[in-house]
């Protein structure tokens, strides 16, 4: 959390994508690694990869997430940090790894990993210090902090720190920006009647702020709120904070 | 009756726009109140770690304390009554009652005496039963559930209350000024206090070196009701002692301020012992039962045993986004809520209410409140896990109940797809090609799509893309 001790910056790091954003949002796992490997570093992405395990964890099915997450530990083997783009993985990985794994063969090898895990942004702040020169036009953007980053992985200040950076953009504050979208995976498809009027809710501020794009650190608040609002026609972009940042400070030509 | 449901209750509360827009608004000033009290979070963190330490240290020594409690309190003069269940706490309260031959009682506040579904008891064997905590004395009214474990009545706003008041009791005209409201309730309840023959509380804390039990109010019901009757019988849950007396003004602290923001209640009573000789008032006979309902289960779990350090200040529930958006009668159980979601299936079993730990996005945000830092999420996640354990037999009691084949497959499924790279790598550029040509409106996409748009499958996937540009491996 907020007292953790940072690294020096490494020479490699590993990359791990999430599921959500392999099969969703590959442009935003791609720019977390653009990102990552403009500050010079040698980024690695075991194509074995796949889930964090967390869908049936929050399920109560630890013995299927276990035999997933088995899966995960084994293929990042080297002492590298692992840089996650989401808050809500990240916080899988590195919090509920260990209780996962206690008294099983992998233990050790599941609590060296955890304490490698970083959230994206909290790397390229914390460890990487990263300086941000903002080459897009001026924009009004509103920032969605995940239940996860914000009260799990104690992350709050970061990404705010990194948009903050973006000369051109005009951050717009959101109303009750830190209650819940109402995404609370397999929550929206359980009860998807109090999730709806959750993510109504807070559509309903996102459009209040006036913002035209939407920039959250997590895949499945973006796919929530955003959908949310596509099905009522408004027009707010959805964007990862991997991609935003990206996007507006890469010389495209 | 039929099987109490979460997502039934909580479905028809999301649709009813009053109680929506009645919660929201009780709930926002319930936070406002509670962060203007702890402005210095530095203060707060302190308190809690001393709230959560004073709390872990007596549920570490409970058997020992409450031993010591009933000792000191029998030396005072309180008699002391044991009950397993909440039939046998019950059955004690009604042989006191007999013995006293005891026909009207008045009833402070108390959540353990709606645990033991105490006036419902007492009213079938003839005994007229008086809340006089306000809230409750309307929801009596309403014959009505709380909602609330502070608040019982905040479902309801003053014109749903005036119109109730009107219909219920003779003689009053309708009204919404809410002090004619408490004027009238007032008069009701001052006639009854005088007539009734016992008086019921609950306790906040109970102080095992003194003997001592503290009684938390706004009202001064809870100190009529505890002196006025000729007997008085306090009803508490085990957990709710404390070790030393110099325990209790933290705990008082971070109770009110946490529940309704308030620096420090109206009233706040310590009861230690009944009349003595010479003494002009007070009841003649005080008496405390201590139930168990199944908290020495949840003690004997270490996962589990932060559950009984709560305080009941209600906070969870005030910041809670599910509760807001549905109120406490959707939960179908006496203590809704966050806490509620994790006590309840402890005490009552996941066979009964198995659905509870699954009504919450995990979104930490009662934990980030609760003033004796229980760990809401990680004992949820515990207990969803228990609920769906393949072997019967874990520590709560109906462990295994909820497990269902075909969601069990489904997982096994999802494991089989996710714990090796090949297959994952080869199923999920299957879903590129073809996930998007699935229908959003079946299976359990349609939950989705109600109020979504379908997600859409990207072209390519990240493994995909990274293997194309030449990111290493390994
Ligand atoms: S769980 Fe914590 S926040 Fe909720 S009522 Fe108990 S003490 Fe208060």
């Amino acid at each position: 959390m907020s007292e953790r001790s940072y690294p020096e910056r490494p020479e490699s790091v590993y990359f791990f994508g999430t599921c959500l954003i392999d099969l969703f949002y590959p442009g935003a796992g791609m720019a977390g690694i653009e990102l990552l490997q403009r500050e010079g570093l040698n980024v690695i992405f075991p194509q074995a990869q796949s889930c964090c395990g967390q869908p049936a964890y929050n399920s109560g099915y630890r013995d299927e997430a276990r035999a997933v997450a088995r899966n995960q530990v084994r293929h990042f083997p080297k002492p590298y940090p692992v840089i996650v783009p989401s808050g809500s993985c990240a916080s899988m990985l590195r919090n509920r790894y260990p209780g996962l794994f206690e008294g099983d063969p992998d233990e050790g090898a599941a609590v060296g990993f955890s304490k490698r895990v970083y959230e994206l942004t909290e790397f390229l702040v914390h460890v990487l210090k990263v300086e941000l020169t903002d080459l897009g036009p001026p924009m009004k953007v509103t920032w969605h902090g995940s239940c996860s980053m914000q009260r799990e992985m104690g992350l709050r200040e970061e990404p705010r720190q990194l948009l903050a950076q973006l000369g051109n953009v005009d951050l717009r504050p959101l109303e009750r920006e830190r209650e819940c979208c109402g995404f609370g995976g397999t929550f929206s498809i359980k009860l998807p009647e109090i999730s709806a009027a959750m993510a109504g809710d807070k559509a309903g501020d996102v459009e209040r702020s006036g913002a035209e794009v939407l920039v959250s650190g997590d895949c499945g608040c973006l796919m929530n709120i955003a959908g949310t609002l596509e099905a009522r026609g408004r027009r707010v972009a959805p964007r990862h904070i991997a991609e935003f940042l990206w996007e507006r400070t890469h010389d495209k030509g | 009756m039929t099987k109490a449901d979460f997502r039934a209750g909580a479905a028809r509360a999301v649709g009813d726009v009053q109680l929506r827009s009645n919660f929201r608004r009780a709930m926002d000033g319930l936070m406002e109140k509670r962060a203007a009290q702890f402005a210095d979070g530095e203060e707060l963190e302190r308190l809690r770690t001393l709230g959560e330490s004073i709390r872990s240290r007596s549920l570490a020594r409970l058997p020992e304390l409450l031993v010591q409690l009933e000792n000191n309190c029998r030396e005072n003069g309180i008699q002391v009554h044991w009950a397993e269940t909440a039939e046998d706490g019950n059955r004690i309260v009604l042989d006191i009652l007999k013995r006293r031959n005891a026909k009207t009682l008045v009833k402070g506040k108390s959540m353990v005496s709606e645990e033991m579904e105490l006036n419902h008891f007492l009213e079938a064997q003839g005994i007229e039963t008086l809340e006089s905590d306000l809230g409750e004395y309307i929801i009596q009214l309403a014959q009505e559930m709380p909602s609330h474990i502070v608040m019982p009545v905040i479902h309801r706003n003053t014109a749903q209350i005036a119109e109730l008041m009107e219909r219920k009791i003779a003689g009053v005209s309708y009204t919404e000024n809410p002090d004619e409201l408490c004027r009238i309730a007032r008069k009701v309840l001052r006639e009854k206090f005088y007539k009734a023959d016992a008086g019921i509380s609950g306790v906040n804390f109970a102080v095992a070196e003194t003997g001592t039990l503290c009684l938390v109010e706004n009202e001064g019901n809870g100190r009529m009701s505890t002196t006025a009757p000729k007997t008085h019988i306090a009803v508490m849950g085990i957990e709710k002692v404390v070790e030393h007396l110099q325990d209790v003004p933290p705990l008082l602290s971070l109770l009110t301020r946490s529940a309704t923001g308030q620096p420090i209640t109206t009233y706040f009573n310590m009861i230690s012992s009944p009349r003595r000789p010479g003494e002009q008032d007070g009841p003649q006979e005080v008496h405390l039962v201590l139930l168990d309902n199944g908290r020495s289960r949840i003690l004997a779990d270490p996962e589990l045993r932060p559950t009984l350090r709560c305080i009941r200040c209600g906070a969870c529930m005030n910041h809670c986004p599910v509760y807001t958006r549905v109120g406490g009668h959707a939960y179908q159980a006496v203590i809704p809520g966050p806490i509620g979601e994790i006590l309840t299936p402890q005490l009552r079993g996941l066979d009964v209410r198995g659905d509870m730990p699954f009504g919450s996005t995990l979104c930490n945000a009662c934990v980030e409140v609760c003033p004796v830092r229980i760990p809401i999420v990680d004992i949820l996640l515990r207990l969803r896990a228990e609920a769906n354990s393949p072997e019967q037999g874990g520590s709560v009691k109906g462990a295994g109940a909820k497990r269902e084949g075909k969601e069990a497959m489904a997982w096994k499924g999802w494991q089989a797809m996710h714990a090796s790279g090949a297959v994952y790598n080869g199923l999920s550029r299957l879903l590129a090609k073809t996930g998007n040509m699935m229908p959003g409106s079946v299976g359990p996409l349609k939950a989705w799509t109600a109020t979504r748009t379908k997600p859409r499958f990207a072209a390519r996937t990240l493994h995909q893309m990274t293997r194309k540009r030449g990111i290493p491996d390994e």
